[in-house]
């Protein structure tokens, strides 16, 4: 299924609310409008929180993948602000 | 000889220092505009002793404030459109936390209720005090079942088939465990469902349908005497179905409680049965 190309990725499994949200928003603003990150992230509070929040911040979330080992990848398109 | 009962009931409350009171302003939910701010710091460093106190409930008192300059008071008060509080057996001050507006997380816009629950009942004479709380959600930060009366917003969820993609955050979003997947369908356990709305809150295709609402809690009270208030009667999705419950629970409270009597005592005393009858019809119409 190539409904999407990613255009780039951010491990933030490494790190703790509320560094997780940080670590993708600073992934994101390195993307440029209609680009793709895919986020890996734990299963928990992250995948209960982090996906909300950039919801919230306006982006554009495609899909969340199950990857059966404690972890999802969280599929987004970014959307730019208009200023 | 001062009528300290008139003053208690103008939001002065008699200090321990003789001829000084705490005077209590009226503030709704929680929110006091800068103008009525600058006029509060006016009065406390002229009239008081330059500070203010923070109550429990989202108030605030200017202590110090003596006897003799009471009227002057008041009248710098109206200046800047700072109105008085009110103690003594009566509805007190109706606290709200931020709610829809600001939070992320609020289901209802807990300023408006409060204002309007405020404008219906702030004063009202009863056997004893009465308390209301607003809180936007489940996380509860007002702490609604603490009061005689709260109200705590909630979302009723359905599932949107066509704008979902399956991608199952709600289902793992879901504290309540009311939301399952089974081949590519969503079902809701209503039974489970708590209405916090956080499916709703995370869902990155909008494919739930929502219908906020109230839940309300009877009996509440948190001093001398600790009880947590009650659900009787399921989520309310309007507004005058809302007032017309808390019309029959306060009718309740004033027809059959004692004088000095707290709301969660009258129930125990009368009977839980009756008060959830009444508001069971208020509920129905």
């Amino acid at each position: 299924m190539a409904e999407y190309q990613i255009t780039d990725t951010v491990d933030i499994t490494d790190v703790v609310c509320p560094v997780t949200f940080v670590k993708a928003k600073v992934a994101l603003e390195e993307l440029d409008d209609g680009e793709i990150l895919s986020i890996r992230m734990n299963d928990g509070e992250p995948v209960q929180n982090v996906p909300r929040s950039i919801k919230e911040e306006g982006h554009k979330i495609l899909k969340l993948i199950d990857n059966a080992d404690g972890t999802y990848n969280l599929i987004v398109r970014k959307v730019e602000e208009e200023e | 000889m001062a009528d300290y009962a008139a003053l208690k009931k103008g939001g002065f409350m008699r200090q321990k220092q003789k001829n000084y009171f705490s005077m209590r302003l009226k503030v709704v939910g929680g929110q006091v505009t800068a103008k009525q701010l600058a006029k509060v710091s006016e009065i406390a460093d002229r009239y008081g002793h330059g500070y203010v106190h923070l109550t429990s409930r989202q108030g605030i008192e200017i202590p110090f404030i003596h006897l003799d300059d009471i009227d002057e008071v008041k009248a710098e008060m109206a200046k800047g459109d700072v109105e008085s509080g009110t103690c003594g057996p009566r509805v007190r001050t109706v606290t709200a936390c931020q709610g829809r507006n600001i939070c992320p997380s609020g289901c209802i816009d807990t300023t408006a209720l409060a204002e309007k629950i405020s404008d219906h009942y702030f004063g009202r004479e009863l056997p004893h005090k009465f308390k209301f709380g607003v809180t936007g959600c489940q996380n509860n930060c007002l702490k609604t079942e603490e009061n005689d009366i709260g109200v705590k917003g909630g979302i009723e969820v359905a599932w949107k088939e066509d704008a979902c993609i399956r991608c199952g955050l709600c289902e793992k979003v879901c504290r309540s465990n009311a939301i399952s997947i089974s081949d590519g369908r969503i079902s809701i356990d209503k039974t489970k469902c708590n209405y916090c709305g956080r499916c709703v809150k995370s869902c990155p295709t909008d494919a739930y349908e929502e219908n906020p609402g109230y839940i309300v809690s009877f009996g509440g009270t948190f001093g001398n005497y600790i009880y947590k208030g009650e659900e009787l009667v399921p989520i309310i999705h309007d507004e005058e179905t809302l007032f017309r419950v808390m019309d029959a629970a306060i009718s309740f409270f004033d027809k059959y409680a004692n004088a000095g009597e707290r709301f969660r005592k009258t129930i125990e005393r009368v009977g839980i049965e009756l008060l959830k009858q009444q508001v069971e019809e208020a509920y129905h119409g």
